[in-house]
């Protein structure tokens, strides 16, 4: 009977045996099945997480490439190739499309979807149908979105603003409703990850063994079942408020705008989290990997993780200290968007520590850990500059807010991306890629990206509002600093295409474990069979044991449980006595 | 997974999990974890009703007037009683009852289509008095001898879509019925599985208690 719930433990007893995984199957994820059909209706995880891999991809080209157009035109104080107008759609777009269609899904959805149910021993999500449906909701809103790109634009900010965004004529609602749409993909997301870590780990995987990968998607996931609903009702109500004008944030009508911008970021202060946390999860991954050592602080990272997701709760009213909310209310916001630097600094500090006295090796996926912990640290302490109460008075909506966020979210965001996608890339794809042009489009990315950032810090000081076509001549030479380092940056996201694209193509077979890694996924063959684990696994250590030499590091196989047959052929038959 | 026999796996029971424990436990909890998102749905409504109000308490006196206590109770008597008769749908399936489960769907589904039809006939009778949703809010007769408040509108724009969106998962509620009385027709529910069931009686329950916290909030005001 299915209420009742004795453990699994008492019910069958696990016969433990040491395994050994077969390196480069014949038959694997991406070859099992073939032609369109099979990836479109498929239920798989890794294939979904490979579909997301290509869309957010695909929009975060679109989104540099509006970007650049931005920097080209800021070249001149006055026009130089754009107008006015189409400038303001522009920027509108770009962080629209940046944010709602690139960086909300990009960890979670892409490398966390490939990677979570291999982390958690297990076959697949819970709710697999829920997980391709999610990736369709994701799709119609896209093009929800291009819909409204191409009926009229966008122009109001990526922030949507009442009143501005009840009165213009541009395609609020097509946007909002795909923003709408997008929302409900997270939700579900978030709600597959969440059910599938409680319910789903293998055997032995305790929550103090789970990867710290996995605590910052479930710290993640949490979040987006949160906060991402009040977003929904938000861009609900706004969208009522432009076909029926129920005035509930119109001031025309007697409504509220203020109310408007504490609704929108009641989400969109923890989707800032949202964006970010899963980043720290693949850092912690890659700097323990790379150093070569047990990860410093577990228990501090995995919950400092969760305490980034609650405090992100209550600190929205920081970005509403210009507004006219009541000056106690603001005194409480900055004060615990202070507070929120605690739990950052301990992951800063426990990854250093991580590193001091490890065996670094600086593979590509270090390098981008490393470029995350300096351009990240900025971000975090500009952060802490913005809020202050008395100066932010002085930098709110000026390019050290741009600076700020930026940092945060390409220094931190994309550089933990990209740290996750050289990490995990042998282990998707099964190829290897050129470590050489690796180290040159970091460099060139690294350097590009302080190039473009760092003198907005200094615009923005200098008071250059953010939003904003025209500037005064002094700001040109900084204006064009930044312009030359987005195409330097454009340039070294190129060469990332154009080298993976070649090892897709003709790159070198992977090994199962080419980084000497501990946790699961690197326990099975690269790329993974349809079904990741040929045997319930068996999780007999943890994720960061490197005190352990890699030949004892293995899987065990749950035998004896639901008739379960073992190839002998591939199992070392070695019952292990009690190990922990 | 090819190396596991199925002759021990019942057909109900998807690949990737262990048991059927498993795969019900799941589900409950991804169905509560689903629950807590649409509070939140709601609680933004919630937030913005809890403002407004304590900006202008005599507006939510005033309005709630034109709100028609009977019916609202009467539509509140409706819904618990579906929550009674969904509970017993569980309770059918858990002893094998499949003709249980589909006489109390069809009694639970009953009940969600009498709270639309007194639904219904509270918003034409609003719209009757020119109580429309929005920009079209334009009070006449004893409405407009009533709503004398500047700030009118915003009320009615609350209720409507408090209502409107609660209206919504009543509707989806009855789709859902409706899948789960055809299932139950085909005897697919047993006491090893009938996971549709309690899911859905879950997401029931929850569209009931919305409504438990809308009727004081809206009508029994005063």
């Amino acid at each position: 009977m299915s209420t009742n719930s004795t453990p699994i433990e008492q019910k069958t007893k696990l016969h433990v045996q040491r395994y050994v995984q077969e390196e480069n199957p014949a038959v694997n994820y991406l070859n099992a099945k073939s032609g369109i059909m099979s990836w479109l209706g498929t239920l798989d995880h890794k294939r979904i997480g490979v579909m997301y891999l290509i869309s957010i991809s695909f929009f975060f080209f679109v989104g540099g490439m509006l970007a650049l157009l931005l920097r080209t035109e800021l070249w001149t104080p006055a026009k130089t190739i754009i107008e006015a107008d189409t400038y303001n759609h522009v920027f509108t777009l770009h962080g629209a499309i940046m944010i709602f269609l690139f960086l909300v899904p990009s960890i979670p959805a892409a490398l966390g979807n490939f990677l979570l149910p291999i982390q958690l021993g297990c076959k697949d999500f819970a709710f697999p149908r829920l997980n391709l449906f999610s990736f369709y909701l994701y799709v119609f809103g896209a093009l929800f979105s291009v819909t409204a790109i191409l009926t009229g634009g966008l122009d109001t900010g990526w922030t949507f603003y009442t009143p501005y965004s009840i009165t213009t004529s541009s395609s609020v609602i097509a946007m909002t409703m795909g923003v709408f749409i997008l929302g409900f993909s997270s939700i579900l997301t978030g709600i597959n990850f969440i059910i599938t870590t409680h319910k789903m780990r293998a055997p032995g995987l305790s929550w103090g063994k789970l990867p710290l990968f996995v605590w910052s998607a479930y710290a993640t996931s949490i979040i987006q079942v949160l906060a991402t609903p009040v977003l929904g009702i938000t861009l609900l109500l706004l969208i009522m408020e432009r076909v029926l004008q129920i005035g509930i944030f119109d001031p025309a009508l007697g409504g509220d705008p203020v109310l408007y911008q504490h609704f929108f970021w009641f989400y969109s202060h923890p989707a800032v989290y949202i964006m970010i946390v899963p980043g720290f999860g693949v850092i912690s991954e890659v700097i323990a990997t790379f150093s070569k050592k047990t990860i410093f602080g577990y228990w501090a990272i995995a919950l400092s993780s969760l305490a980034i997701a609650f405090m992100g709760f209550v600190v929205w009213g920081h970005h509403m200290f210009v507004s006219g909310q009541s000056p106690l209310a603001s005194f409480f916001f900055s004060f615990i968007t202070f507070l929120v630097g605690i739990p950052t600094g301990i992951k800063i500090f426990n990854w250093v520590s991580t590193m001091y006295r490890g065996s670094i090796s600086l593979e590509a996926p270090m390098l981008y850990a490393l470029g995350f912990l300096f351009l990240f640290t900025v971000g975090g302490l500009t952060g802490i500059f913005l809020g202050t109460l008395s100066v932010d008075v002085h930098l709110h909506d000026t390019y050290f807010v741009v600076a700020h966020f930026h940092y945060v979210m390409v220094g931190g965001m994309v550089m933990a991306l990209l740290a996750g996608l050289h990490y995990w890339w042998p282990k998707m794809f099964g190829k290897m890629y050129n470590k050489t042009a690796a180290f040159v489009a970091w460099l060139v990315i690294f350097v590009g990206f302080n190039v473009t950032f760092l003198p907005q810090f200094v615009l923005g000081s200098r008071g250059m509002p953010r939003r904003y076509y025209n500037y005064i001549d002094e700001f040109q030479a900084l204006h064009q600093i930044s312009t030359i380092g987005a195409y330097m940056l454009g340039l070294g996201f190129g060469i990332i295409f154009v080298y993976l694209l070649i090892s897709l193509l003709k790159g070198k077979a992977a090994p199962s474990n080419p980084w000497n890694a501990r946790t699961l996924e690197w326990t099975i063959s690269s790329p993974p069979t349809e079904h990741n684990f040929e045997h319930v696994p068996v999780v007999l250590h943890g994720p960061y044991d490197y005190h352990f030499p890699i030949e004892e590091f293995q899987l065990g196989v749950a035998g004896g449980h639901h008739d379960i047959d073992v190839h002998t052929e591939k199992v070392v038959t070695k019952p292990i006595e009690t190990e922990e | 997974m090819a190396n596991i026999s199925s002759t021990t796996r019942p057909a109900h029971l998807q690949h990737h999990f262990v048991d059927s424990d498993q795969q019900f436990d799941s589900a409950k909890l991804g169905m509560w974890v689903f629950l807590v998102t649409e509070i939140l749905f709601f609680g933004g409504l919630f937030a913005a009703y809890v403002i407004y109000r304590s900006w202008y308490p005599d507006l939510y006196i005033q309005a709630s007037e034109l709100l028609n206590t009977t019916w609202g109770a009467i539509n509140t008597v409706v819904l618990i009683g579906s929550s009674l008769t969904v509970a017993m749908a569980i309770r059918s399936a858990q002893t094998n009852n499949n003709r249980g489960v589909y006489i109390n769907m069809m009694i639970t589904l009953a009940l969600a289509v009498v709270f639309m039809v007194i639904k219904y006939f509270e918003y034409t009778h609003k719209f009757h008095l020119g109580i429309f949703p929005g920009g079209n809010f334009a009070p006449t007769g004893e409405a407009a001898e009533i709503l004398t408040h500047p700030k009118a509108n915003i009320f009615f724009s609350i209720y409507y879509m408090m209502t409107g969106l609660h209206g919504i998962h009543v509707v989806i509620g009855i789709g859902l019925m409706i899948w789960l009385a055809v299932k139950a027709k085909n005897n697919a529910f047993s006491a090893e599985y009938y996971t549709p069931v309690e899911v859905v009686g879950l997401y029931w329950h929850l569209v009931d208690i919305i409504w438990i916290f809308l009727f004081p909030l809206l009508y029994l005001i005063d």
